[in-house]
């Protein structure tokens, strides 16, 4: 079963994502904040992060980068889940090394279409 | 809306869409209609039947008739036909056409226009392969309102997130307000006009690859048969033709034959998989066969 690290400090998105993401046979673990992901990833790397962009004490992006630059951080699939939708945005997402965007609001149709889009399933 | 109009209804769209209703679809047909019903001021749908019944009124027509269509569509649907579009179908025309250099290509139930700018992409994408070489993409649909939406090259935030990658969209799209609006060199690539599969195409000539997917499932077997065998005069025997994932020619036609390996991907006379490329202008680089080996 593939690991999916949901990223949020909104439980009731977290509950969405984990419901949705569930259901397409993922293992879900959860973090509030950048930090706390950075965290469960070095004790164990995800084959998923779905990662929203503005959180308390470390946002989306600061995390990405720091991710990104861990050992064996290359290695997960980072999917930006964000009301951020501007061009801007999302550009710097990708050159931080997302893998796809997602803009929210979301639903199971558009989850499912990027995770395939990159892979996953 | 009694059986006998409901009769009426079934019969008017089958000659005029080809659009087969089974008697279960009640319910659709008054979601569909009863806006109509209303914004015409007939109120309800028997009226909106009458008036049909009574003839003349065309605006009233087009409107049911366009109203009943299913118009659902997205970016890079399926992706397996835009896998072979890349991998087989351009590298067998690419070869077997390097002296003329030019390509048409047909969407024939281009709806909002997804599939067509979906094959734009894929061409603008491989445009390192396709140096001095016409390409002419058109998108035809029964519907007047879906190619004024498709002329636009405008969709909504939830349209732009269904099949299309997020690097695909920061490099062809523009933000307009809350819409994604495909940037004017796309829009530029795609002719569109006003075409009821019912009717002749002939006039249109001849293309080199037909994308004619999840339309002929509305239809009878009959009007399949018969769409199908006028599309095999619009093509040449190694053009191609993709249906939608539901949709065969399979106990339909004898006109078309499935390309071995390629789900949804039709020839006249399958050679994509048989025969290796003509030695070509291209140095007999584009082995056909070998993307095909599978
Ligand atoms: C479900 S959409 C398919 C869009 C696209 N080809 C795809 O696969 O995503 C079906 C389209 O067929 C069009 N259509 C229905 N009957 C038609 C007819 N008789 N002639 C031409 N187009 C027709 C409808 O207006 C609608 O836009």
């Amino acid at each position: 079963m593939k690991q999916c690290l949901v990223v949020d400090d909104s439980s009731v998105i977290r509950k969405v994502a984990r419901r949705i993401l569930e259901d397409m046979n993922f293992e879900i673990t959860e973090a509030e904040d950048g930090q706390q992901a950075l965290d469960a990833c070095r004790k164990s790397m995800p084959d998923a992060i779905l990662l929203d962009w503005n959180m308390p004490v470390m946002d989306g992006l600061e995390f990405l980068t720091s991710l990104r630059a861990e050992d064996g951080g290359e290695n997960p699939i980072v999917v930006f889940c964000t009301t951020e939708n501007d061009v801007a945005h999302i550009a710097r997402a990708i050159r931080a090394g997302a893998n796809e965007y997602i803009m929210k609001p979301f639903d199971r149709e558009i989850v499912e279409a990027k995770f395939q889009e990159v892979g996953l399933i | 809306m009694t059986p006998s109009e409901f009769d009426f209804l079934k019969n008017f769209l089958k000659t005029r869409s080809g659009l087969v209703l089974s008697n279960d679809k009640q319910y659709l047909v008054e979601s569909r209609l009863l806006p109509i019903a209303r914004s015409s001021k007939l109120e309800t749908l028997s009226a909106v039947i009458q008036a049909l019944q009574k003839g003349g009124n065309r605006t009233l027509e087009t409107e049911v008739i366009e109203a009943m269509t299913t118009n659902e569509s997205f970016f890079f649907r399926d992706k397996t036909p835009f896998d072979h579009f890349k991998d087989t179908m351009l590298p067998a025309l690419l070869a077997s056409r390097s002296t003329r250099k030019q390509l048409k290509i047909w969407c024939a139930a281009a709806s909002t226009g997804q599939e067509p700018y979906s094959l734009g992409i894929c061409l603008k994408e491989d445009a390192a392969k396709m140096g001095g070489w016409r390409t002419r993409i058109l998108g035809t649909d029964l519907s007047q309102e879906v190619l004024e939406k498709a002329k636009t090259g405008l969709y909504s935030q939830f349209e732009v997130q269904r099949g299309l990658p997020i690097q695909m969209l920061l490099k062809y799209f523009e933000q307009k307000g809350d819409m994604w609006q495909i940037n004017a060199g796309m829009r530029a690539m795609v002719e569109w006009k006003k075409l009821n599969l019912l009717d002749s195409f002939s006039h249109l000539g001849e293309f080199d690859i037909v994308f004619c997917r999840n339309v002929l499932i509305y239809f009878d077997q009959a009007t399949k048969t018969e769409i199908l065998g006028r599309l095999a005069k619009a093509l040449p025997e190694d053009g191609f033709l993709v249906l939608g994932a539901a949709e065969t020619v399979v106990g339909l036609t004898d006109a078309f034959k499935p390309v071995p390996g390629k789900r949804g991907l039709f020839q006249r006379k399958p050679q994509a998989d048989t025969k290796t490329a003509p030695a070509s202008a291209l140095g007999g680089r584009v082995a056909v066969g070998a993307s095909s080996i599978r």
